[in-house]
């Protein structure tokens, strides 16, 4: 059997499901907010489509609270890859009057960045939303479909979703529905870093063991800086942390850490008992919060 | 292998309300260390909350609101978890009315089927049905697990009674004995699940799963002839690949080489394999399952929706077909409806001729109908705007399955299985 190329499924399925994106939609785009779940999916879509260009831009939705060091990533790998990158701002929708700024403790512009998506999906007609959301990260996502039909408002409709039979992906929709769809699906947070590290794929700083001055509240390690909300008793210190994903400075809690290589970070989540989503102080505020904000068009 | 040197296995797990699916997956989840702290926190409050005195594992697979509130699972919910050796993707499909749809759902995309039987009901109605869509989909591995063996005193001649009654569905299906194994488990107490029970000794088979630990992928990979559906062509008219035309898909059902003679379908062109890509390696021989992209030595007419094959094995291409469906929509599907068939990833339209019969799904044949409804299967007959090139699902899974699509809502309405 020498010679004979065996595939890694996961990864085949996702390059088929990419390339089905490109083939039935007019307006796809790539949702990137500079995660290592978007940097993988960059990677995927740069095999399904070589030696050509990847057929899609990519859309950031910056909260303008994002980690400065996951910003200069994107620039640089948008440069170094030849992408097209848009990027609208939630501090735009916020002096528009169209969303309010939340105040005070858990104050958080993560909610607020549905307006500013859905937005952009008007403004540029985006027919489908490539995102890097996978099952195991939340019960609610566990049932979403690769292909997630969504109305002219970006709502989710839970009970009545496409049935999704073999590998064969129905991407009809109407004028003004669009389709969020997720090549990454079947992948595990375990996945995703094995394959960063077999695939030797960049990824920001901010994902490895830095020095950082932070804050614990409610058990968690939070940013220490003038984004996130911190009252007088709370105590910044410095620490030894990583972040295991990159969303807004708000939300995104870090973990004592001192993983400072792929193979260190690789056996940390190994061992880890803490789920990445336990590090996400949005999905702590009610059990549902995933499911109702997916409802009103959130990814 | 998958991603981290694992090999993958696809399971869907089917069983009636109230035998205990969910605690057995939420089982399998907590003794492998899959659920995380604050996942098992989450579950021992609201285990708490709801005053049971043991933890409530199915909590950790409800996932929609109105199922946590009903207590009932609504969809096909998708649950990973993984050994040293195996990474498994379970498809969690709930078993009340929309039983069918779900299951035909979850079942396509998985290798093997874990049907569980109550142990103090049996062989039921609702077992009968799983069995039969697991053979429709020629599902390859059936595991039967006889759960709630704590109920029963662990007695074998329950489990052997149990075991003789679904001995005479076999019978009646295509299965081959071996493809079907039994195991007596409780769920809720951890018996046979990963753990070997004490209290049933004259069981001398594996555990549920070191059973599934053993499967291995290829042997459950369906072997037929090469088909590749081209999914996209690229062109990327640079510079470094001003002449480049390469067919990107997915291959199936056998290997393919560079310096195959092919066969382009709908064309009939015959042509030669220049080279087999996948990103920036080249390839001279690729195995089933992997997403690549073609060269051909010719010049030859071929865009999405066509088919790459070896020369001498073309498949069939008519426009006449008849199938077994499944209808997985509300609308019912009547005689003289139009439908868009997507068959791989070439659509055309289709109109049905003929309702041939509805098929009872306990092996006892079928009915007159002229109309198939939600959760109905029936034989039927299709008119196609253009051949497609297919081969029947006995056959070719890939290539003899395909869905209907509502040209009104495009929603997906039914699967077929092509006879």
């Amino acid at each position: 059997m020498e010679n004979l190329f065996i595939p890694n499924p996961k990864e085949a399925e996702s390059i088929q499901i990419l390339r089905e994106v490109a083939a039935q939609f007019e307006r796809p785009v790539l949702l990137f907010s500079g995660g290592k779940d978007s940097i993988t999916l960059v990677r995927l879509a740069q095999k399904a489509f070589f030696p050509a260009k990847i057929p899609f831009p990519l859309l950031h939705v910056d909260t303008g609270h994002n980690f400065p060091e996951t910003i200069e990533f994107r620039d640089n790998l948008v440069k170094e890859l030849g992408l097209e990158l848009i990027v609208r701002n939630v501090q735009d929708s916020i002096d528009q009057g169209k969303v309010r700024e939340e105040r005070g403790r858990y104050a958080s512009r993560n909610t607020l960045q549905t307006t500013t998506l859905l937005d952009a999906i008007e403004e540029f007609k985006f027919d489908a939303c490539i995102g890097g959301a996978r099952r195991d990260e939340e019960k609610a996502r566990a049932k979403e479909r690769v292909f997630s039909v969504r109305d002219d408002f970006g709502q989710w409709d839970e009970k009545n979703q496409r049935p999704e039979l073999f590998d064969m992906l129905n991407g009809k929709i109407h004028v003004g529905q669009n389709v969020r769809c997720f090549p990454i699906s079947n992948w595990t947070e375990l996945d995703v870093w094995e394959y960063i590290r077999t695939e030797n794929i960049a990824i920001p700083s901010i994902y490895f063991a830095h020095k950082r001055e932070v804050f614990f509240r409610d058990g968690m390690i939070w940013t220490a800086n003038e984004h996130v909300f911190r009252e007088a008793h709370e105590e910044v210190v410095e620490k030894m942390v990583r972040f295991r994903t990159v969303g807004d400075m708000t939300c995104t809690a870090a973990v004592l850490s001192e993983a400072v290589s792929l193979d260190d970070v690789v056996s940390e989540i190994r061992l880890s008992t803490i789920s990445e989503r336990g590090a996400r102080i949005d999905d702590k505020r009610s059990e549902a919060a995933m499911e109702t904000r997916k409802k009103v068009g959130y990814f | 292998m998958d991603i981290q040197g694992r090999k993958l296995i696809k399971i869907a797990t089917a069983g009636s309300v109230d035998d205990g699916k969910s605690t057995l997956i939420g089982r399998l989840l907590y003794d492998t260390n899959s659920l995380t702290t604050d996942k098992i926190e989450a579950i021992e409050r609201n285990s708490k909350q709801r005053g049971y005195d043991y933890l409530d594992f199915s909590l950790a697979t409800d996932g929609l609101v109105a199922e946590r509130e009903q207590g009932i699972t609504i969809d096909v919910a998708h649950i990973y978890f993984n050994t040293d050796k195996t990474n498994f993707i379970v498809a969690d499909t709930p078993g009340h009315v929309e039983y069918t749809r779900n299951m035909v759902t979850g079942a396509s995309t998985s290798q093997v089927a874990v049907i569980l039987i109550d142990a103090r009901k049996g062989v039921i109605e609702q077992t009968y049905r799983h069995f039969f869509i697991s053979n429709l989909l020629r599902i390859s591995h059936v595991v039967v697990a006889i759960n709630k063996m704590d109920l029963v005193d662990y007695s074998e001649d329950v489990f052997l009674k149990i075991k003789s009654d679904f001995d005479a569905l076999v019978e009646k299906s295509n299965f081959h004995e071996d493809q079907i194994t039994f195991i007596p488990v409780s769920a809720l107490k951890g018996e046979n699940v990963t753990r070997k029970s004490e209290h049933m000794p004259w069981y001398v088979g594996n555990t549920l799963l070191d059973h599934l630990e053993i499967l291995e992928p290829e042997d459950l990979q369906e072997r037929s002839v090469a088909r590749f559906p081209v999914q996209y062509v690229i062109r990327p008219k640079t510079e470094a690949y001003h002449d480049f035309r390469g067919f990107s898909g997915k291959l199936h059902g056998h290997s393919l080489k560079v310096g195959d003679e092919v066969t382009v379908l709908p064309s009939g062109n015959k042509s030669k394999i220049k080279s087999i890509e996948f990103f920036d390696q080249k390839l001279e021989w690729v195995a089933a399952g992997a997403s690549v992209t073609i060269t051909l030595e010719d010049e030859v007419d071929c865009s999405r929706g066509d088919m790459i094959v070896r020369a001498g094995e073309e498949p069939k291409s008519e426009k006449a077909i008849s199938a077994t469906l499944c209808q997985v929509n509300s609308k019912a599907l009547k005689v003289g409806g139009k439908y868009i068939l997507q068959h791989g990833v070439n659509r055309v339209l289709a109109k049905v001729d003929q309702i041939e019969s509805r098929i009872h799904t306990d092996f006892s044949g079928g009915e007159e109908a002229d109309q198939l409804r939600l959760n109905d299967i029936g034989r039927v007959h299709f008119r196609l705007s253009k051949p497609i090139h297919f081969d029947s699902y006995e056959t070719s899974k890939s290539n003899g399955a395909f869905i209907l699509i509502d040209e009104g809502t495009y929603d997906t309405v039914s699967v077929g299985f092509i006879n």
